[in-house]
């Protein structure tokens, strides 16, 4: 905090009322709701609600659908948070290296973080579609038969490669600030000390790319879990029958499409639990960067 | 030293065209006629149907009600992106001045209320948000789409961020020259962060701008639609329709809902950048 301060009586809670509202009103209430529902069985015609304590944790606990929800989600997470990471470093690596074209290259990659999940899903869907898709074809001449929207699988890698494709360009500008970062006199002692820049990459680079990694991987696990929402959604043309769905995706489903209000709170209460742990791990690790640094 | 070798270069190469690709065959997709999609797959060459189809996406089509323009859905998603940009921003510099700059009782309670917000994204509380957007009678409302995105307290966290970084000196001297709260905020602090202010606005502008599920869930009034809504009414035309679809109208859309947050990034790629690395810390 600041050594000279301001003191009034009323002048912050002013500042602060607009955001105070909107926290409240949109925030607060709705998260509380959500957690209250999860405790009660909501008729599904509207006459009511009853307290059934911790039924609807039992009751998605034990449901097979959500089980294959959640093993999807961690497949998924785990292969976009993977492969979006570990390209995104390779072109970083040497996006950094080159010194010709640089800007433009840099340029053309981070363009596509502009484009919304929904929009990628929509791409996605026409390049993989069973009559038009040239992916498709490609796969079909190399005696795969290749079905998304109807093979789970085949939806399932689609998913991931529109997943991992919108991702790159952000986990991208990370990297290279991360490694623009690295004093250039950390590299040149190496470069005497190693002439294998591979070996270089992984002994010097690498480790004091860390940290920049490590926040990643929660920003990417966020990614994968809640943000594409849309892309799931477009992927599996609103039917989510036979296709893989994310949890987030099932709790929009359940609680709007199937209308069972405590199932799909339930489920949020759950999404709520992994968020919280997902934040602690985050803070602490922001705090020990500060300490670093 | 670091030899730069042709391989480097290739793999740049490889990556760009990888990014590129997609968007490049989906525009060039568009401008062709959708009976020749269906026959032969994705175009890749420019077709003789740019002007009729994008004509028509803009001008005339869209909708179950017919009424519904390219443009009306690109001018709502102009005033959501917008909206929640500015409002946003107003709203998290103010918040995060009273946070850092002023001595005053609950401060600690009150700087937990609003970063708590960080802890649980829109998606995970969407049904009961969605109930209290009804209670006060916000559906099919700009109000509606844009207030309760601006709950989370990424902006203000920003902001606090910065402010904690600008020199305690600045203030001791403007309270030497009787400077008061209100003019220490509006002529000193505000033209100090317009670099902040400019990097945080693309970002969440773009963030507004691809706002899908809220907006989804907002709008059941056409008048109302974004064009990344648009892209589920498409789905459903789509699904529901035994003749071609229009391939060709889809990807057009694709592409306008696209062109203008794309260009706001390029344009303004270093403040973009700058945001987006400074905000992480």
């Amino acid at each position: 905090m600041k050594r000279v301060q301001f003191q009034s009586r009323w002048v912050p809670y002013v500042l602060l009322l607009p955001q105070l509202t909107i926290v409240c009103l949109f925030f607060l209430w709705p998260a509380g709701e959500a957690i209250r529902s999860s405790f009660y069985l909501e008729d599904p015609f509207g006459f009511g609600s009853t307290f059934v304590g911790l039924d609807n944790f039992k009751t998605i606990l034990s449901d097979p659908e959500y089980f294959k929800a959640a093993a999807f989600t961690a497949v998924f997470t785990f292969l976009v948070a993977f492969f979006a990471l570990s390209l995104s470093l390779l072109l970083a690596v040497k996006a950094d290296k080159v010194v010709k074209g640089a800007t433009v290259y840099k340029t053309l990659i981070i363009w596509v973080y502009a484009v919304a999940p929904p929009v990628t899903g929509l791409i996605g869907a026409m390049l993989f579609d069973v009559n038009i898709g040239p992916f498709t074809h490609l796969a079909h001449d190399f005696g795969w038969d290749m079905r998304v929207g109807v093979n789970y699988y085949d939806t399932a890698f689609a998913m991931v490669v529109a997943a991992v494709w919108n991702q790159i360009p952000i986990n991208f500008i990370y990297f290279l600030s991360g490694l623009q970062s690295i004093p250039k006199a950390v590299q040149e002692a190496a470069s005497i000390d190693c002439r294998s820049s591979f070996k270089r990459f992984w002994t010097v680079t690498f480790p004091l790319l860390a940290p920049t990694g490590f926040f990643m991987l929660v920003i990417n696990i966020t990614y994968a879990m809640f943000d594409t929402f849309g892309l799931v959604d477009v992927m599996t043309k609103n039917e989510p029958a036979n296709n893989p769905v994310t949890l987030v995706y099932k709790v929009y489903a359940d609680g709007f499409r199937g209308n069972d209000l405590g199932g799909s709170s339930a489920q949020s209460v759950v999404l709520m639990i992994v968020v919280f742990a997902l934040t602690i791990v985050q803070f602490r690790f922001v705090e020990r960067r500060v300490h670093y640094n | 030293m670091r030899k730069v070798t042709i391989w480097d270069h290739l793999i740049l190469i490889l990556g760009a065209v990888i990014m590129m690709g997609p968007l490049v065959v989906a525009f060039l997709t568009s401008t062709h006629d959708s009976v020749d999609i269906y026959m032969s797959g994705l175009q890749f060459t420019f077709g003789d149907r740019f002007v009729p189809t994008y004509d028509k996406v803009l001008a005339h089509s869209g909708g179950f009600t017919k009424e519904v323009t390219g443009l009306t859905m690109l001018w709502n998603s102009l005033i959501l992106g917008l909206g929640f940009a500015i409002g946003k921003i107003v709203i998290s510099m103010m918040a995060a001045y009273a946070i850092v700059y002023f001595r005053f009782r609950f401060a600690t309670a009150v700087f937990w209320l609003i970063f708590s917000t960080l802890l649980l994204p829109l998606e995970v509380r969407i049904i009961p948000s969605y109930e209290v957007v009804q209670k006060f009678g916000l559906l099919n409302s700009y109000a509606g789409m844009i207030v309760p995105l601006i709950a989370s307290a990424t902006g203000t966290f920003f902001f606090r961020q910065f402010y904690k970084s600008v020199p305690d000196e600045l203030l001791e001297a403007a309270r030497i020259d009787g400077a008061g709260p209100f003019k220490f905020f509006i002529d000193i602090l505000v033209p100090l962060s317009t670099t902040m202010m400019s990097a945080l606005f693309i970002i969440m502008f773009v963030y507004g701008w691809n706002q899908y599920l809220w907006p989804t869930l907002m709008t059941t009034d056409e008048h109302y639609f974004t064009i990344v809504r648009g892209i589920k009414q498409i789905l459903q035309v789509w699904v529901g329709g035994n003749q071609i679809p229009a391939y060709n109208e889809a990807m057009a859309l694709a592409i306008l809902a696209v062109v203008p947050p794309v260009l706001v990034v390029i344009l303004f790629q270093r403040w973009f950048i700058k945001g987006l690395t400074e905000s992480d810390k």
